[in-house]
């Protein structure tokens, strides 16, 4: 059957997300952009609300099953109140879930709980690099077996608190495949660089990551010793971003519709204008239009259908795409004043280009 | 629960449907797109034959669900197994599915606007013996989009307790077959007071064999041209006082105006519908560039960045988002429909998406075919005459989005003309 209603769980979660996303997130979003700077107890706040708790089972200290429809859903309103804030909030599932999806029994009993039953905790991970062509399944981090250890080299950008992590999972490849390596701050070779200035997102703290040779005990490789799976972790990847960018979209639509209205023009709203009132039309309709593919992306994984990555690539592509288009004409329906980071449009803008680039900054 | 699954009955119905679209149209698709005006009997006939036992044929709405043997309410599907059943069979033909038997948009159009006794009077007439068709009649040579200006009248004669209907209807899509190729009817959306404004519209059933009802013109269409559309001129016509649609009685608000709502309900229904048309000659289209470029050793590479993507490869991997999102678009928009939300705003969304989705998508396929693209040796020609059509009839892309709009800013028709 086909269902276009969340269920009654969902709807308490949604709520509660957005009342944090508008009350808290959104409101301290500008300030935020403008200091480059996240408070901890607005962190904190959105950490308590407890999505990723929620998605870790009660053995290993959640009280939840995790589901990708669900993530959606919870990504989607989370970035609606502010991107920068949304991704702080889930940067420690960037470790926990690909734990939770491919760890091994140890690594989840290790890492699942510490992450859980504690305070929000700067865990992270590392997967994308500085080179244009990046590519998360043909990385050019090497990890190479030597005396029973592996030898990890390469480079990373973006990752979100490595300057604070308690640990982090780097991504490299080994034998031509994407495999997790679980690293401590501390670790010998491991390199934290300056933080990273970015066209937007200000107010998250990223860091270029250099891994000089580092040592990583073949117990510490994401899934123990046999490695693991990347695809689901990718397909995760892919989803919680393209939610994201529906999220971004979302809150530049509504802000350029409010602003539509109010705006007088030769006599009328500038709304009133089809010019603009049909720029409003498109970007709803590539909103929900995108929304129910990265939904139905979402619904596959959940069924562990085969088709679900390319669905999942397919979403995160409409999304890339629908992000720009539709921060880019709210910024257009606003004109000069859409220019002015008075209001927030021209961030949505700065921050739906990143879209395009950052995938593996989240996962859910 | 969000759910994505196919229901059941529905994909049974798919496979059976394919093989139609495969053996009965695609064998055929050529042929009556080169003979225009000729009319696919064996298909028609066929599908009368097929569709008996399910009621009423295409465009009509869904009759209402039968009881589950374990006595357990079924969500209802209707709405759903129709949007899957046009996009399949237009998969196959879309010229063709439009000559479909059955009530189409005027069976829609008394079943959004009738009362009960209408239904049972006009509908039945569609599950005899021999193929029948609907249509509905809106547009007038001066009246496209703006359906307000209609000056077709009907005028009660108190005494007889008739109504005289005059005026011109043109692009009535199968109006010729629902007149005079079958005992069929086409609603004709007419005023019976010319000050009232939409207030005063309302639809009319005009059964085949009225006299002073002439086809009078089969239009010649760049695509779709195994449908055909008619010129409809009445003089004089009589028609019962009970082939009137809705109630008498004028309301004059133009927030309320009653009569038109009811016309424009019918779109709520039936847009969805449409586009799920255009989607099936997209699909064809791109399932056809699929094997042709797969025949020359060039596969899609999902997964890359898209920096390491060839042109091609990025093109078809939007063609396939635009493609899915409208699709999903249209299956949510009827999804509510079984459910008996409001859906105008999605209803349109869909609409204007495909619009613009199946349009693109068979542009660009014979773009990439290159001189191919062009040539009558494939179908691949025929389907980018046939997609255009989608963003123009039952509203264009541009009316669309005008109601999208208004429901986007919370405006009313004043507020946004």
């Amino acid at each position: 059957m086909y269902s276009f209603e969340p269920d009654d769980e969902q709807k308490m979660l949604v709520d509660a997300m957005n009342k944090f996303a508008i009350n808290d997130l959104r409101a301290k979003a500008s300030e935020n952009d403008e200091e480059g700077h996240l408070p901890p107890f607005l962190v904190e706040k959105g950490w308590e609300l407890g999505f990723l708790q929620a998605s870790i089972p009660e053995q290993y200290g959640g009280f939840g099953e995790r589901s990708a429809v669900t993530g959606v859903l919870a990504a989607e309103e989370m970035a609606y109140g502010d991107l920068a804030g949304a991704l702080a909030v889930m940067t420690p599932g960037s470790f926990a879930i690909p734990v939770l999806l491919v760890g091994s029994e140890e690594q989840k009993q290790k890492y699942l709980p510490a992450i859980a039953e504690a305070e929000w905790s700067p865990y992270t991970a590392g997967i994308i690099e500085p080179y244009f062509d990046f590519d998360s399944l043909d990385l050019r981090t090497t990890a190479v077996e030597e005396n029973s250890q592996f030898l990890i080299n390469g480079e990373k950008m973006y990752v979100p608190y490595a300057a604070d992590a308690e640990a982090l999972i780097i991504y490299a490849k080994l034998d031509g495949k994407t495999q997790g390596f679980i690293l401590h701050r501390d670790a010998d070779g491991l390199e934290v660089g300056e933080r990273e200035k970015t066209l937007g997102l200000y107010a998250l703290p990223t860091y270029r990551v250099r891994l000089k040779g580092v040592r990583v005990p073949k117990s510490d490789r994401l899934g123990g010793e046999q490695g693991h799976d990347f695809a689901p972790i990718l397909d995760a990847m892919r989803i919680a971003l393209a939610a994201m960018a529906v999220g971004v979209s979302r809150s530049a639509l509504e802000y350029a519709r409010d602003y539509a209205k109010e705006r007088e023009v030769f006599k009328v709203k500038v709304a009133q204008k089809q010019a603009i009132a049909f720029m409003i039309a498109e970007m709803a309709t590539e909103i929900e239009a995108i929304r129910l593919v990265v939904w139905e992306a979402a619904w596959m994984m959940d069924k562990g259908m085969p088709d679900a990555c390319k669905q999942a690539y397919l979403a995160l592509n409409g999304a890339m795409d629908m992000a720009m288009m539709v921060t880019d004409r709210a910024v257009q329906v606003l004109g000069g004043h859409g220019y002015i980071r008075e209001h927030p449009v021209e961030r949505w803008m700065r921050n739906g280009r990143g879209i395009a680039m950052l995938n593996g900054l989240v996962i859910v | 629960m969000i759910e994505f699954e196919i229901p059941k009955p529905i994909a049974m119905a798919n496979t059976a449907l394919e093989t139609v679209a495969v053996n009965m149209m695609r064998t055929k698709s050529r042929y009556f797109d080169e003979h225009e005006h000729e009319i696919p009997w064996d298909y028609i006939n066929f599908m009368h034959m097929a569709m008996s036992q399910t009621g009423a044929g295409a465009l009509a709405p869904p009759q209402e669900k039968k009881p589950d043997p374990d006595g357990k309410p079924r969500p209802p599907i209707g709405y759903q197994r129709l949007t899957f059943m046009l996009e399949m069979l237009s998969w196959g033909d879309v010229g063709m599915y439009l000559v479909t038997p059955g009530g189409g948009l005027g069976a829609a159009a008394v079943e959004a606007a009738g009362s009960a006794e209408q239904k049972q009077l006009f509908l039945k007439r569609f599950s005899g013996e021999k193929p029948v068709f609907g249509a509905m009649a809106m547009t007038e040579p001066q009246a496209g989009s703006d359906t307000s200006a209609i000056c077709s009248t009907a005028v009660l004669d108190k005494e007889a307790n008739e109504w005289i209907l005059n005026g011109e209807k043109i692009f009535v899509t199968a109006g010729h077959k629902s007149l005079c190729e079958s005992n069929g009817f086409v609603v004709v959306w007419a005023t019976i007071d010319p000050s009232a404004g939409r207030a005063g519209m309302r639809g009319f059933v005009i059964p085949a064999g009225i006299p002073g009802v002439s086809v009078t013109k089969l239009e010649k269409k760049m695509g779709i041209r195994c449908s055909d559309t008619a010129s409809i001129v009445m003089q004089d016509a009589r028609v019962p006082f009970e082939n009137m649609l809705g109630s008498l009685e004028i309301v004059r608000d133009s927030g309320t105006a009653k009569g038109f709502q009811k016309a424009m309900a019918t779109f709520d229904a039936t847009r969805p519908l449409v586009a799920a048309t255009g989607i099936g000659v997209a699909r064809a289209a791109l399932e056809f560039l699929k094997e042709k470029l797969s025949e020359q050793g060039i596969t899609i590479r999902y997964g890359l960045p898209r920096q390491k993507l060839t042109n091609i490869e990025r093109e078809f991997i939007d063609m396939e988002v635009q493609l899915r999102s409208a699709w999903l678009l249209i299956v949510k928009a009827v999804w509510m429909a079984d459910n008996h939300l409001p859906n105008s705003m999605e209803a349109s969304m869909s609409k204007l998406r495909a619009g613009d989705a199946v349009t693109r998508i068979t542009q660009r396929a014979t773009e990439i075919m290159g001189p191919l693209g062009f040539s009558r040796e494939y179908l691949l020609e025929k389907w980018f005459r046939d997609a255009k059509i989608t963003d123009i009839y039952e509203g264009t892309g541009q009316i669309n989005r005008l109601i999208v709009a208004r429901h986007v800013l919370g405006y009313s028709g004043s507020d946004l003309r």
